[in-house]
């Protein structure tokens, strides 16, 4: 695994590599070589299984971090791949002909981010909400709570109970509360 | 008949039944639901309109108890026969199962599973509902016959439940069909479930488990709802 990402390192100038395991490492990768490394560890280093693609919002920096996680079969090792790319124009280098399950992870990205992946198949698809008119949910910056609120009748009566209080004082209203439990309330 | 007053004919029945629907605001519509021309078998071409041609555009109709002892021995017999369709929206549909097993057994009850909504008078929605599948629940509900009855399962259904604030799942579900009886708990246990039933045979037998005529009473109220947030309406309004 070593000897691999020092050949990587060389080849396309990786960053902030992280050994997390043995078998685990992590690296950034400029977003113009990212592809690029990813077709060559497919074809010549054996990481020939994708396992996932995933987005991190890194709001502060305006940045979202795509994330390729790479499977080597023979080595049982995995490799992910950090891109950082701009969150203001989220875009980035479609990879749909390495794996056919890129498409739907584009899709779910193309939703839940608004990253756009220009000549990916089925792009612009609904993946898992309808009709989505709002900004992409899963930023950062969308507020769930506040979009429910005003849009699905909430009730205002709605109250909260922590249930070890509630059923103490309703099964045993006079039992004086124990140090233990004043303990553990705490 | 010639081609050109084929296609009239088509144009004008269109239009037609484009106006009993209540316009809404389509902004999205699946390639598949697109109005097509089709070339039908004696090589005429017609048009087709997916939305609005494979369904009735009429309004649900209210249907006035008859009232008496009629009513009563009818209602006594709507409440022996309950007839739950098979769809289980949220995570509680997993508490439908255990009813048929011999430990609870609904059949006692007069309840049993069907599997289309032509068939069933019973509505249970499981758990929390998304609106994407809100969607297809109101299209359920309005295929099945009346009188139906609709039986809310959980928290979620009442007040969101633990997805309060989601922005995916709905909070109230009464503002969307109307609701006969709900049953509280996350989840409520089948014993739940059958006190449930119990209350909704009783509403039944006093005459009181009018919903679908309340449904088709305040019909806009609820399609404004529906509406509100279901952006990509691509059905049409009553889905008879």
């Amino acid at each position: 695994m070593k000897t691999i990402i020092e050949k990587l390192n060389s080849k396309y100038n990786l960053q902030e590599i992280v050994y997390q395991r043995d078998n685990l490492v992590f690296a950034a990768i400029n977003k113009e070589n990212a592809i690029d490394a990813v077709t060559y560890l497919r074809d010549y280093e054996g990481f020939s299984h994708f396992v996932l693609m995933s987005c991190v919002d890194w709001i502060e920096d305006g940045k979202f971090q795509l994330l390729y996680l790479l499977n080597n079969p023979t080595l049982k090792s995995d490799l992910g791949l950090k891109v950082y790319i701009d969150r203001n124009n989220p875009e980035m280098v479609s990879a749909h002909h390495l794996w056919k399950q890129i498409w739907t992870y584009q899709r779910e990205l193309k939703e839940a981010f608004g990253i756009n992946f220009p000549g990916s198949p089925r792009v612009d698809e609904n993946f898992v909400v309808e009709g989505w008119t709002d900004i992409p949910h899963m930023r950062r910056d969308f507020d769930t709570h506040e979009y429910a609120q005003k849009t699905y009748f909430p009730r205002g009566d709605r109250k909260t109970n922590d249930p070890a209080e509630y059923m103490r004082k309703k099964l045993y209203p006079n039992q004086p509360i124990t140090a233990k439990q004043r303990k553990d309330d705490k | 008949m010639s081609e050109l007053d084929l296609n009239d004919k088509v144009s004008e029945m269109l239009a037609k039944s484009e106006a009993n629907v209540i316009k809404s605001e389509k902004t999205f519509i699946h390639p598949e639901d697109e109005v097509r021309e089709v070339v039908a078998p004696d090589g005429s071409i017609i048009k087709i309109n997916p939305i609005y041609d494979y369904f009735s555009g009429e309004r649900p109709q209210e249907e006035k108890p008859r009232g008496g002892i009629v009513e009563k021995f009818l209602n006594w017999a709507r409440s022996e026969s309950i007839w739950v369709l098979g769809f289980g929206t949220g995570c509680g549909s997993i508490e439908i199962p255990p009813l048929v097993t011999p430990r609870f057994d609904m059949f006692r009850f007069g309840i049993q599973m069907r599997p289309t909504p032509r068939q069933s008078n019973a509505f249970i929605i499981s758990g929390y509902l998304s609106v994407k599948t809100l969607k297809r629940v109101i299209r359920t509900y309005e295929q099945m016959p009346a009188p139906k009855y609709v039986i809310a399962l959980g928290s979620c259904t009442i007040n969101g439940g633990m997805y309060y604030d989601s922005y995916s799942t709905i909070n109230r579900l009464d503002k969307y069909i109307p609701v006969d009886v709900y049953i509280a708990g996350c989840m409520p246990r089948p014993e739940a479930l059958i006190a449930g039933f119990v209350k909704l045979k009783e509403l039944i037998k006093e005459g009181k488990a009018e919903k679908a005529n309340e449904y088709a009473r305040n019909f806009d109220e609820y399609k404004a709802n529906q509406k509100k947030i279901i952006k990509d309406w691509s059905m049409p309004d009553y889905n008879w």
